[in-house]
């Protein structure tokens, strides 16, 4: 298991970080580090902060304590100490440092596949029209769907607009991919063309941070799986460890056990 | 009726080129001030919010009517004197302002939140997201309610005759003053009100087309 060290630092630095909703504490003093070109999974039963977790990473949600890092800079807030939270252009500035691929794709529907992908590469990167086609016709080529450039996500099936929301994160370079359950909404005869484009990323050297119900996936292509429950983080290792047989984590072996009972 | 439709035709113009004058500065303007505002009803800070919720609803009250003469008659008594050409513009533009925000509002909150997170998530800011993202989807929900609302404006200017602005209505009144043949203008009056109102719902009909591209 790849661990930071000062010659491998973490690029992504999770410090004990704590968010409630109201009254339910949704992270409970979640660490927890990935460092580049690692591709972590996390797992768990819903309601245990997994997607949240993922949200804070971005700042689509802010949290109440602790601290997250991307190479070594506060995501949300100007500084840990007073939490002062960043201006809108800095917030924009960081969030495009991650990309982030949602479990109901959210395709801009106004604008065709090439067109999604362009919006950030023009506004945000600063690209030219000819350059962020050009960058555009390379990432639908590399997700398959390099014929479907001037399609309008109503025109694409699940599958293939999953594929376009992979290919808008990536091609604007980011440093980490965050990937939220973008196999939940499809239909089981798509998810397979989704997961080889993610296992095509990794084999890159894409970090990934990935939450997801894929297991047959996780053990295949992720360095380390993260196992949360009820906010916290309950188990970390290797995926031959953590979906072994001889793990010692009582809520681990239900979860995997009730999740093995209702897949087969 | 030819000949006094002649008669009345060069009275009628000028009065028609100031309802058009007063639909046009009412239109532009509370759509600007609408928007604006409508953009704090939904993503401002609590007492924007509030205010804005306030604004809107007292306005949308109160019969427009009453805030035409709210603002000629009432305001001088704070001491603010103001054109009855001035007053009359004023008012219905605050009438519309108001139902302007509320057709911002329902455009934008008909915009699954998803769309503003992919657009966070690749980067953009505020004003872009709200520019490249959320009003090119908004546009097609609120085009039709407001152009409704523009035709509403149009047969709305004719309240300003009320306070002595020769307008299309008040020209025709005029007219009918000198002649005492109130039918055949009014019926005139009625078409050239109609040829424009119903000019805008043909045009809005097209941007509805033009706009069709997001399936629900």
């Amino acid at each position: 298991m790849p661990i930071a060290t000062p010659a491998n630092p973490a690029l992504l630095d999770v410090s004990e970080v704590s968010k409630s909703f109201g009254s339910v504490a949704v992270l409970r003093s979640v660490s927890l580090q990935v460092t580049r070109g690692e591709v972590v999974t996390v797992i768990g039963p819903s309601g245990s902060g997994k997607t949240t977790l993922l949200r804070c990473v971005n700042f689509l949600e802010s949290y109440d304590s602790g601290s997250i890092r991307i190479d070594g800079r506060e995501v949300g807030f100007r500084d840990t100490g007073t939490r002062q939270r960043r201006s809108e252009r800095d917030l924009a500035k960081m969030r495009a440092e991650t990309g982030m691929v949602f479990q109901s794709f959210n395709l801009f529907p106004h604008l065709t596949a090439a067109g999604n992908i362009m919006l950030g590469l023009r506004k945000v990167r600063g690209k030219s029209s000819t350059e962020a086609r050009a960058i555009a016709e390379h990432w639908l080529g590399r997700v398959g769907l390099a014929h479907k450039a001037d399609s309008l996500p109503a025109e694409l099936s699940g599958g293939q607009q999953q594929r376009v929301g992979i290919a808008r994160a990536v091609a604007m370079e980011p440093k980490i991919l965050l990937l939220d359950e973008i196999t939940s909404a499809l239909d089981p005869e798509l998810v397979g063309e989704v997961l080889e484009v993610v296992r095509s990323l990794a084999e890159d050297g894409m970090t990934m941070v990935m939450v997801t119900h894929e297991m047959a996936f996780a053990r295949d292509a992720s360095s380390r799986i993260i196992f949360m429950a009820d906010g916290g983080v309950s188990a970390a290792g290797p995926p031959a460890e953590i979906l072994g047989a001889e793990i010692d984590n009582e809520r681990l072996r239900s979860f995997l056990a009730r999740f093995r009972a209702s897949h087969f | 009726m030819l000949g006094q439709i002649a008669y009345a035709l060069p009275f009628l113009a000028q009065g028609f080129a100031v309802t058009l004058w007063v639909s046009l500065l009412v239109v532009v303007l509370s759509l600007v001030a609408g928007v604006m505002m409508g953009v704090g009803l939904v993503y401002g800070p609590a007492p924007l919010r509030w205010a804005v919720r306030i604004f809107s609803d007292t306005i949308r009250g109160i019969p427009i009517l009453v805030l035409i003469f709210f603002v000629y008659y009432g305001l001088p008594a704070v001491g603010l004197h103001l054109e009855s050409f001035w007053a009359a513009v004023l008012a219905l533009t605050l009438f519309k302002t108001a139902q302007v925000i509320e057709y911002l509002r329902g455009a934008v909150g008909s915009i699954p939140k998803g769309q503003s997170e992919a657009a966070m998530a690749i980067g953009l800011t505020f004003r872009q997201r709200l520019a490249y993202v959320i009003f090119p989807q908004a546009f097609r929900r609120f085009l039709p309610p407001w152009i409704n609302g523009v035709t509403d404006a149009v047969k709305g200017s004719a309240l300003v005759s009320l306070l002595g602005i020769t307008d299309l209505m008040h020209a025709i009144n005029q007219v009918i003053g000198r002649t005492y043949e109130a039918m055949p203008l009014y019926i005139l009056g009625a078409v050239i009100y109609f040829a424009v109102n119903y000019a805008l719902s043909l045009a809005s009909r097209r941007l509805e087309r033009r706009f069709s591209f997001i399936r629900e």
